[in-house]
């Protein structure tokens, strides 16, 4: 296990590094000076020196790439244009509540989407199926912020059940996460149910079948168990998927979090900011991903002994 | 991927399909799928907005006519007006010129450098391979949305730049789709048997390869323009993807956010337009997917 755990966390630095490269190079393809570009537009050209010398923007690009890593590795993400903060401080503000939305939602799709593809899998071709398919593919296929829009017409300002936007109570979470949930459950859904098709027409579940178990027990043990992984693996996929639906979802709600933070800068050229909160973005999916794999171990034995 | 291979047990095909040809068995296959044929029919009316937008709809969409602002669905505006007195209907008639543009432009970035990489990828393998992955890892480490914004951020707003950002971050997958093909193809009896009479590695690749990895690229071109006009919606309802008075879906709906209070139509309605057109799309998608690559699950 302990050699397991090693190889996949050894996997995730050379992409990791890729991450970094891209974002290092984003703000060198822009045109224009790149301290100019970091300090804002607004920024006195003693503002930009400082910049300049900081970031070592005068040394070879190698050198910079390399105290770029340096200063990453101290969670030095430079200064926003915008508000003259700590980019991290920023980050480190709206994380927890992009976090807790994202979790939200995925617990949510994860309590609807697998027992529906169970279900819709468990009687093929009934009415129930195609319920599931038609109510999936619409999932797919409906823009995430005009569900939000619908949602919040219908449940804050028509019913009056819900607030509209914002945050602090358990109620000011619920229509962010059902809308982003929608997005995710759809595929979750379908995932299930075609890996659920697969397994149930295996031999083993025929002969749990001919011992005369009951079929919950079937579907539940033998079959769900044996569909988990792809599942999981599609799961770990959709939380790519969740994240960018959030920056839309956050947008919708008003929801501060990093989602909202990216488009505020790219809309205000901060672009410290931008390469900060993409970064992170881009290490939250990554350590998702290692966390799937990681599942992988504890839902399938075998594979920890390849 | 797991192991994925077709159950013969959950396959509807017929016996006297058997004497068929594969591409023959699949166009029939897709004839009955009633889904495909009913997001066919979306389609065809979709792009029949799209061509026959001057038609259908007399006079300029985005010529603001501020005394019927905001008014709701009428004989004279059959789906109201906007905030600026704009009939919805023209602009999401005109809307559909350009999200149709949008989907075609990103998919054609996407199979323009995603097809060639990917044969080549997957064909050469080794160290040009070891490079193309590395670099598809990189960029696939950001989820897709994220990543045409950061090029949005990078490249700036509008219709061009939102092309070429969501056309950049659809690469990869194509990448990886392809040199997946690929790779099982090149172990082929009739590839290897290409190569052993000496046929150039170029005829190899188009002749032999390529035409084996049409189908999931052609199921992946339909899903892919769904995607496109989802992406390049939520670009424009952020205000950084197409800007006004353009007509586009997204940013429509991006202001009708202000007015939804007391009227919701000027939001409902593009939304509408946006979910026909994906769902015409991932239905096609679906049973082309069905029909002519039945190995893939979702």
């Amino acid at each position: 296990m302990l050699n397991f755990l090693l190889k996949r966390l050894l996997a995730i630095i050379p992409v990791l590094l890729g991450i970094t490269l891209l974002l290092f190079f984003m703000l060198r393809m822009l045109p224009g000076d790149p301290a100019q570009v970091l300090a804002g537009q607004m920024a006195s050209p003693a503002d930009v020196e400082i910049i300049r010398v900081q970031m070592g923007l005068d040394k070879p690009v190698y050198i910079q790439y390399a105290s770029f890593l340096n200063r990453l590795v101290h969670l030095d993400l430079g200064v926003s244009a915008r508000t003259q903060n700590p980019v991290i401080e920023e980050i480190w503000a709206k994380l927890p509540n992009t976090v807790l939305l994202a979790l939200c939602a995925i617990t949510l799709a994860c309590a609807f989407g697998i027992p529906a593809g169970v279900i819709a899998a468990v009687r093929p071709y009934s009415w129930v199926d195609y319920l599931v398919t038609i109510a999936s593919l619409f999932g797919i296929s409906m823009p995430v912020f005009w569900l939000g829009i619908m949602l919040m017409i219908v449940f804050s300002i028509t019913l009056q059940w819900l607030p509209a936007g914002g945050i602090g109570t358990w109620k000011h979470l619920v229509l962010p996460s059902v809308t982003l949930a929608a997005f995710v459950v759809a595929f979750i859904a379908r995932m299930t149910r075609s890996c659920m098709l697969e397994v149930l027409s295996q031999d083993y579940v025929t002969t749990a079948r001919s011992k005369g178990l009951k079929e919950k027990a079937i579907i539940i043990k033998h079959a769900l168990k044996n569909a988990l992984i792809p599942i999981i693996t599609v799961v770990g996929l959709q939380f790519g998927l969740l994240l960018g639906g959030a920056v839309l979802t956050e947008t919708v709600f008003a929801w501060p979090g990093l989602g909202r933070l990216i488009v505020d800068s790219i809309l205000a050229r901060d672009y410290a900011m931008i390469q900060g909160s993409i970064l992170i973005f881009g290490l939250l999916y990554t350590l998702v991903n290692l966390v799937v794999d990681l599942t992988y171990a504890f839902v399938d034995p075998r594979i920890r002994y390849e | 991927m797991n192991n994925i291979y077709i159950n013969t047990k959950n396959n509807d095909i017929e016996p006297d399909e058997d004497v068929k040809s594969s591409s023959g068995r699949g166009w029939a296959k897709l004839k009955r799928n009633k889904a495909a044929l009913m997001g066919g029919i979306f389609l065809l009316i979709y792009i029949g907005c799209a061509l026959g937008a001057p038609i259908l709809f007399r006079g300029d969409p985005s010529a603001p006519n501020l005394m019927d602002s905001l008014s709701p669905p009428c004989a004279k505006y059959f789906l109201g007006t906007d905030e600026l007195g704009r009939s919805i209907l023209g602009r999401i008639l005109y809307g559909s010129r350009v999200s149709l543009m949008i989907a075609v432009g990103v998919v054609g970035v996407g199979l323009l450098f995603g097809v060639p990489i990917g044969l080549i990828s997957g064909y050469y393998r080794g160290k040009t391979d070891f490079i193309i992955q590395r670099f598809t890892d990189m960029m696939l480490a950001f989820p897709g949305f994220l990543l045409a914004l950061a090029l949005v951020a990078i490249l700036g707003v509008g219709l061009e730049n939102t092309v070429i950002s969501i056309g950049i971050s659809m690469v990869p997958l194509y990448i990886r789709l392809v040199r997946g093909c690929v790779l099982t193809i090149r172990e082929e009896v009739y590839v290897k048997a290409a190569r052993a009479i000496g046929t150039k590695d170029r005829h190899i690749i188009l002749r032999h390869i390529l035409p084996n990895v049409l189908a999931p690229i052609t199921v992946q071109t339909s899903l892919g323009m769904g995607t496109a006009i989802l992406f390049a919606a939520g670009l424009g309802f952020l205000g950084i993807g197409v800007q006004p008075p353009t007509p586009e879906w997204g940013s429509m709906l991006g202001s009708a956010r202000a007015y939804m209070m007391g009227k919701p139509h000027v939001a409902t309605f593009p939304g509408i337009a946006i979910f026909l057109a994906v769902l015409s799309f991932n239905l096609l998608g679906d049973g082309l997917r069905d029909a002519f690559d039945p190995r893939s699950k979702i």
